[in-house]
């Protein structure tokens, strides 16, 4: 789960890392009286769940309240395109109005899991405001690093270490120690995924503040963390992706034209896979679950559907414990409760069944009133998948 | 011959009178899995479907030789069933369970450094050598005994690579999921150095996903130490970067973890990568001659 910087720095704040003096709203009209109560001068941030904000247009600088209003309602509504959001951009609901600080360096500090060592993982740099992933590939030496013992947390002479491998001493390397130990104690506490400070912004008086803060979190662990889970903006969200998430089903909406449904996470990548061997593209990732369940697949075709670009489905379907003969009831069921409901399927249905009962299921598609196209094994599935959508685009 | 699993496997299932750990209990038993009983806290002491019942790992342990484990307790409680299966030295700890927090698991590796005990999983669909034992969530029936050992990090694409082997009439030693989670216990590697040492393994199947860097490890370990053929397919080419594929641990981050690296990696340590989900078996066919 992602959450905006305005809300990253408020959790950091209450760990106890210094961040600059701020301001959500969504209506231009209040920026001016926040930027006259931090002295005239702010900046105004978008608030959206994707990175490069800066480059695509969404942070700007205020000289004066006017501007600050002026800049807010640029801002506010507009469509932001930056190279994590896809070319059709986010609206910008929210902007943040911050006091302007003095830049005098800017640093990078941020905790993620290595997923090879097992243990979260403390990185830092002298090059803030670049993606660390650009330095990492340019100049990894450049990035000093501290494995993080889960059992004790970090150690302050790693914090030490950190400071100094910096490149500071004294008052500035005090407050970036104790940063470094806030970071990671939010971190563990709040069962983060990521937490980023690009950059931690050292200022003329040697002062440190986390200029920018992103905070990821780990799904698995929302169970735990209810103060998080409030924090989720589902605008920011696919809303098909919402939606199916409400019925456990797993689905990531894509550019194609082909729709798929498949149980199993590494069999629905490998569906998408062999599509775009055959020359077409996958419209979705879609994993129903491992039992496929009739509410499941129904929920599935209805979510699937209603992506306007799906010209045909492909459904692949690996049936273990749960037997295909009951999926293939369930598929059928689903279409004809569809039909009833008003929206009957109207593009072609691939099915490939394999597994157990896989004649009983085949039968229960041959008999049903929809006009399946059946495959046997994925090749084939995927080939017929390819050529209903071509006679589907001669036909139109 | 076989690895991990076998005639010698005796089972303990922990979750064993939840839905699914009665159902997979009665499904391994079924398959002719020694399945000795299970554990679930607050119910030893009685039966269920004619297995006994423990309140903790260690009394299952003492009183009934197990030396595996079948995991399926709730995401909140598995890390702390792993810890309790290893503290009472149970050998083989298979976790099915899918969504336990990475943190869990972060502190479950830590506590399970230094002990004996090996996990399988989270996240997996166990392992299976096929005419022995099963142990796991795997349909028993699509597996036939054979030569050729398989890994992977997925569930239902295994059964696929597995149907595939089984049609092409070649059967398996072991099959083994290795889970899909960012932390796991067993990686390709242990698995990859079991079916080395095993003497009727003749070609592994290696099937692998987006995200992280098992493979590419695997692959420079596979070039040092591995002169049976070894057929890959890596999942998620078509994945957009950035995006969780449904498992925790399938995601691109930061332009690391790609479909393309890892084939790349696997094609140099000398491989036969298959582009193709449908072209697992049959490469491992004509790679067997």
């Amino acid at each position: 789960m992602k959450i905006h910087e305005f809300q990253a720095k408020e959790i950091l704040r209450r760990f106890g890392a210094r961040v600059p003096q701020g301001k959500v709203i969504e209506h231009p009209g209040q920026a001016a009286e926040i930027c006259r109560d931090f002295g005239g001068r702010s900046v105004v941030k978008a608030q959206i769940h994707a990175g490069g904000r800066g480059k695509g247009g969404g942070v700007k600088l205020a000289g004066s309240p006017e501007e600050a209003e002026r800049l807010a309602g640029e801002i506010l509504g507009m469509q932001l395109t930056t190279h994590q959001t896809g070319p059709e951009g986010q609206q910008v609901r929210k902007v943040l109005i911050e006091e302007a600080l003095d830049i005098e360096l800017e640093l990078y500090l941020g905790v993620t899991l290595d997923r090879a060592a097992a243990r979260p993982v403390l990185m830092a740099s002298r090059s803030g405001g670049m993606d660390i992933e650009e330095v990492a590939q340019s100049d990894p030496d450049a990035i000093l690093r501290e494995l993080i013992d889960p059992l004790l947390g970090v150690l302050p002479f790693q914090c030490r270490r950190i400071a100094s491998g910096l490149g500071f001493e004294g008052g500035t390397a005090r407050q970036i120690q104790s940063t470094v130990a806030t970071v990671v104690a939010a971190y563990l506490e709040t069962d983060a995924s990521l937490v980023e400070i690009n950059p931690l912004m050292v200022d003329s008086k040697g002062d440190v503040y986390a200029l920018d803060a992103k905070m990821n979190f780990d799904d698995n662990a929302l169970f735990r963390q209810r103060d998080v889970v409030e924090l989720r903006d589902v605008h920011e969200e696919n809303p098909l992706e919402v939606e199916a998430s409400g019925h456990g089903i797993s689905y990531i909406k894509l550019d194609g034209s082909i729709g798929c449904m498949v149980n199993g996470a590494g069999l629905a990548m490998a569906t998408m896979d062999i599509i775009k061997l055959y020359g077409a593209e996958p419209a979705n990732f879609l994993d129903v679950g491992g039992s496929a369940s009739q509410e499941a697949v129904a929920s599935a075709f209805r979510i699937i559907l209603s992506d306007p670009a799906v010209e045909a489905v492909l459904i692949n379907i690996f049936g273990g414990i749960a037997r295909t003969d009951r999926i293939a009831r369930g598929v059928v069921a689903a279409i004809d409760e569809l039909a009833a409901d008003g929206t009957p399927v109207g593009v072609p249905v691939v099915v490939r069944l394999e597994g157990t009962n896989v004649e009983e299921g085949r039968d229960v598609l041959e008999g049903a009133d929809f006009d399946f196209l059946v495959a046997d094994g994925m090749a084939s599935a995927a080939e017929r998948a390819v050529q209903a959508l071509e006679s589907e685009v001669a036909g139109s | 011959m076989s690895i991990l699993v076998g005639k010698d496997t005796r089972l303990i299932v922990q979750g064993i009178t939840g839905r699914e750990g009665l159902f997979h209990a009665m499904g391994c038993r079924d398959y002719g899995t020694d399945v000795v009983g299970g554990v679930t806290p607050g119910k030893g002491g009685s039966t269920v479907e004619g297995f006994s019942v423990w309140n903790s790992v260690e009394r299952a342990r003492r009183e009934s030789g197990c030396n595996a484990t079948l995991i399926f307790v709730p995401p909140p409680f598995a890390a702390d069933a792993i810890m309790e299966a290893a503290d009472a030295g149970v050998e083989l700890i298979v976790c099915i369970t899918e969504g336990i927090p990475v943190q869990d698991m972060v502190r479950a590796k830590a506590f399970l450094r230094g002990r004996d005990s090996r996990l399988l999983g989270p996240n997996c669909p166990g392992l299976i050598t096929p005419g022995q034992a099963k142990v796991g969530i795997m349909p028993g029936h699509i597996h036939e005994p054979g030569n050729v050992g398989v890994i992977s990090r997925s569930g239902t694409l295994t059964y696929e690579a597995v149907w595939q082997l089984t049609n092409e009439g070649l059967g398996q030693t072991t099959c083994v999921g290795i889970g899909g989670d960012p932390i796991g216990g067993t990686s390709f590697i242990d698995v990859l150095a079991l079916f080395a040492e095993d003497e009727e393994t003749e070609a592994i199947v290696l099937i692998g996903e987006i995200g992280g860097t098992a493979e590419e490890e695997a692959a420079d370990w596979i070039r040092e130490h591995l002169d049976i053929p070894v057929v890959g397919f890596i999942a998620g080419a078509t994945a957009p970067p950035g995006r969780r594929m449904g498992h925790a641990g399938a995601i691109v981050a930061g332009g690391k973890g790609t479909a393309a690296e890892k084939k790349a990696a696997l094609a140099a340590a000398g491989v036969l990568v298959v582009d193709s989900p449908a072209e697992m078996g049959a490469r491992t066919a004509a790679a067997l001659g």
